[in-house]
């Protein structure tokens, strides 16, 4: 997978099933965000096959959401919070349908999952860039989708918004639907159902107690790992010490 | 001075509702050189004896492909590529213009528009295209809202990037080339702007923004053509004058009453 034919990373071959929880782990220009973009329809594989809900990438809008790593945020553009999280329905009703109802539970139910049902009322440009990456998630979680996509959707959260984060993917995968996200939490990994180390290449993909071991850390950060009797320590360049049971 | 009103009003119109799109997206640049880029196609019309709104919009549609070809084959960024379209129609309008026997005054016709001398005919062609404009702007704002905060978000929801940025192309350049006649293709870029960008500044619903658009835009024209009539004054350049002077005074007096930096609006691309 890749860009203009060129491979950014390699021999990957993997299904997810439905109910599945997936994190991809991996340090900035690992190809994390290469293959979600790949997965989503994005950018075309270079080579191989991929197959999304039975069909080519991008077959299926409605039942793919995607929440990207960055978006439009230097400009406060004109909107609720609740109206940002209405346009998680867009998918669904096209153009021109009416938000009805049931549209507006599911809303309310997406804003009050990541808890930020009180801010429904106030303007996006007021909000902490963590409160934002909240709404934004709601939105997500508004699409009802079979597949969820998420590009380190918890960058900018605190620690009770991520373990808000957690329980909120596994009640999505309890609804049924696939959640793909990439991270570089591996605590955040660790609690995932299956966990694919990326280096440009599979480092191992598998359940996270046989996958984040010290040598499969060590070959995807490449940076020091040590293991005390609480667990595995990585010591990542630029990010925090993570201490996994 | 009544078809003067009218031509204005309806420029008004069919600016605010692309002009909040444009803003909103940080298209300010590209709708510039749209803007400019038709003078091509409207001075090689003059001297061909063909109607100018049909120059007009070949000139538009070649700036359209043009900056879409430049960015796609030589991987520049995109307000490299409208940039140099922009200079290049612009020099390349003049020097047609410049084999015209009155120079002078359809360069300035062209540029500065000729809204006291708007004929029936025009308010006809740009009621119609008014109405086509508002009525795809609101058909497509789901599309078009999802573009402006994330266009891979809004591909990957079914709503294809490409599609909706070239119906919004369409859209500006439709409303250029229908409003020049009235404040020229110089000018014309204020009223796509200035309206919306106070609108920008005044409110947190986007059909709220729409509406201040639509009346500072609906202002900007009385009150300009009214400055143009009592001081003898240019009058497409006095409509423009106001629109922008309303959002400097918003500007200011939003900056006085919370104290903070005045505004946070999107830089052009």
């Amino acid at each position: 997978m890749g860009y203009d034919g060129r491979a950014v990373v390699e021999g990957i071959d993997l299904r997810v099933p439905a109910g599945t929880w997936l994190s991809i782990v991996g340090t900035n220009g690992s190809g994390k965000s290469t293959l979600l973009r790949t997965i989503v329809g994005l950018l075309p594989p270079v080579a191989g096959r991929v197959e999304v809900l039975g069909g080519p990438p991008g077959a299926a809008p409605r039942r793919v959401a995607y929440l990207a790593q960055s978006r439009r945020e230097g400009f406060l553009l004109p909107l609720r919070v609740r109206d940002v999280v209405r346009m998680g329905r867009y998918s669904a009703r096209g153009l021109l349908g009416r938000i009805r109802p049931v549209d507006e539970e599911i809303c309310a139910a997406a804003m009050a999952a990541v808890a930020v049902g009180d801010l429904a009322q106030r303007p996006l440009g007021t909000l902490s860039g963590g409160q934002r990456q909240r709404v934004y998630l709601a939105q997500v979680l508004a699409r009802r989708a079979d597949l969820i996509v998420l590009d380190e959707p918890t960058s900018g959260l605190d620690a009770a918004s991520r373990a808000r984060y957690r329980s909120v993917v596994r009640e999505e995968c309890a609804r049924g639907a696939a959640v793909v996200a990439a991270t570089h939490d591996v605590a955040e990994a660790a609690e995932a159902d299956l966990v694919l180390l990326l280096a440009r290449r599979v480092v191992a993909v598998g359940p996270p107690a046989a996958i984040l071991t010290a040598e499969n850390l060590l070959a995807t950060f490449g940076v020091v790992i040590s293991t005390l009797p609480e667990g595995i320590l990585v010591v990542e360049p630029h990010h925090e010490h993570r201490t996994i049971d | 001075m009544q078809r003067a009103l009218a031509a204005g009003l309806l420029v008004a119109v069919a600016g605010a509702v692309v002009g909040t799109f444009i803003v909103l997206r940080g298209l300010a640049f590209l709708g510039d050189a749209l803007a400019h880029g038709v003078l091509p196609g409207i001075a090689t019309a003059l001297l061909l004896g063909l109607p100018s709104l049909a120059g007009a919009a070949v000139g538009a549609l070649v700036m359209v492909a043009g900056v879409a070809t430049i960015t796609r084959r030589s991987r520049l960024s995109a307000d490299t590529a409208i940039g140099l379209l922009f200079v290049g129609m612009l020099a390349l309008g003049v020097v047609i213009v410049s084999r015209s026997a009155s120079f002078a005054g359809d360069l300035t016709d062209i540029l500065f528009g000729e809204i006291l001398g708007t004929s029936h005919r025009d308010i006809l062609i740009q009621v119609g295209a008014t109405a086509g404009v508002v009525l795809v702007t609101l058909v497509c704002a789901r599309a078009f809202l999802l573009l402006s905060i994330d266009p891979e978000q809004a591909e990957v929801a079914g709503f294809p990037a490409a599609r909706y940025h070239a119906i919004m192309l369409a859209l500006i350049a439709v409303t250029v080339v229908v409003s020049f006649t009235t404040v020229g293709t110089l000018l014309v870029f204020g009223m796509l702007v200035a309206p919306a960008a106070t609108g920008a500044l005044l409110a947190r619903r986007l059909g709220t923004m729409m509406g201040i658009a639509t009346g500072t835009g609906a202002l900007s024209v009385v009150v300009g053509l009214l400055m143009s009539y009592h001081f003898d004054l240019a009058a497409g350049a006095s409509v423009v004058l106001v629109a922008v002077a309303i959002f400097l005074v918003v500007l200011v007096a939003r900056g006085l009453r919370s104290g903070a930096p005045a505004a946070d609006l999107p830089h052009g691309h």
